[in-house]
């Protein structure tokens, strides 16, 4: 399948990129629905990849790249289940979406998130399994999941420590803060900073940029330079679950959804 | 360095051009979450507009109950 439109995100290959879209209002979060449509992404990535070099994952939605999971859906399923449940849905839904991110993050092409806006929680975790990541100059980066007595549970905290020096990470998970694109790419998380508005053109110029290159070096380095951290993934998913069976989960989840700001992001 | 006035006035024009308001409309010591009728993801969009003017930065947990213009203004001095 070359091209696919769902609900909550769309691709198509153009000029040897895979483009991902996410366009799901009102900040692409990642509840049942896009799970299966990324699900069916990584089923037809194999097959794309042989017609690309390159893939690009960008938001069409003016608010943001991904706001992360969705907390309204978590909270409205697991309220109504027993505890014991509702932790077993939230590992199914984990191991379902690492499936996914892990897939992305080992695929035999280079990926680049052109992000803008938000990409909090899951939506930074979706920027950080691809190779490179474009922001333009007014995103945020941020892991809000401390105010909800969690940690990141799609591969958030391993692939941050892949990435980034330990201090950095520190400060995002235990301050539950945002930073901007700027501090961003000082810090090395993003390869390039951009005008506002100008990630996915910069996206599409790297992307012929790699085009260039013999496609099976390029997919020895990646392997090379970026192992995949399966078993402190496999940590993560048991820590979040653990931390999940606790009171102030709940509390925290049931504080979002109540809140009367419609996207209630501030710490 | 700025003074914490010129700070103030520089952060409302940025707030008046970025929200697409009279900047006569913008006063230093009320509720702009009320007067500009934003919500917590636009007040961060103007946290980023304004590190990158200032170019320093505000950890966003330093705006908690920070409602009004002149507040914002002394966090952003305590930066410069």
């Amino acid at each position: 399948m070359d091209h696919f439109r769902g609900e909550a995100l769309s691709w198509e290959v153009s000029a040897g990129a895979i483009e991902l879209a996410l366009h799901r209002g009102p900040c692409n979060e990642i509840g049942s629905l896009a799970l299966e449509e990324l699900e069916k992404f990584t089923q037809a990535l194999d097959s794309l990849s042989r017609n690309a070099h390159a893939l690009i994952i960008y938001s069409t939605i003016k608010a943001g790249f991904c706001a992360g999971a969705d907390l309204r859906e978590l909270y409205q399923r697991s309220h109504e289940m027993q505890k014991a449940e509702a932790v077993s849905g939230v590992r199914e839904f984990l191991e379902r979406i690492h499936r996914v991110l892990n897939t992305i993050d080992a695929a035999p092409l280079t990926s680049i998130a052109a992000v803008h806006g938000v990409p909090f929680g899951g939506g930074f975790e979706l920027a950080l399994v691809c190779d490179l990541i474009i922001a333009d100059k007014m995103a945020r980066f941020c892991f809000p999941e401390l105010r909800l007595g969690l940690i990141p549970g799609f591969g958030g905290i391993p692939r941050l420590k892949r990435d980034l020096g330990n201090g950095v990470v520190r400060d995002l998970l235990l301050t539950g803060r945002s930073f901007n694109a700027t501090r961003a790419h000082a810090v090395g998380l993003v390869s390039q900073l951009v005008a506002e508005g100008e990630a996915l053109r910069a996206a599409r110029a790297t992307a012929a940029q790699l085009g260039k290159f013999d496609r099976r070096t390029a997919v020895a380095a990646k392997k090379f330079i970026k192992p995949i951290p399966y078993h402190e993934l496999k940590q993560e998913i048991d820590l979040f679950c653990q931390l999940f069976a606790e009171p102030a989960v709940e509390a925290g989840l049931r504080k979002f959804v109540e809140s009367t700001d419609l996207q209630p992001y501030l710490p | 360095m700025p003074t914490e006035q010129q700070t103030l006035d520089e952060i409302l024009n940025l707030a008046a051009q970025h929200f697409k308001v009279p900047r006569e409309k913008l006063q230093p010591d009320e509720d702009f979450f009320r007067t500009l009728n934003i919500d917590s993801l636009q007040a961060l969009d103007l946290l980023t507009r304004i590190e990158n003017h200032f170019q320093v930065e505000l950890p966003d947990y330093e705006l908690q109950g920070v409602t009004d213009f002149r507040t914002l203004a002394g966090r952003i001095q305590g930066r410069l």
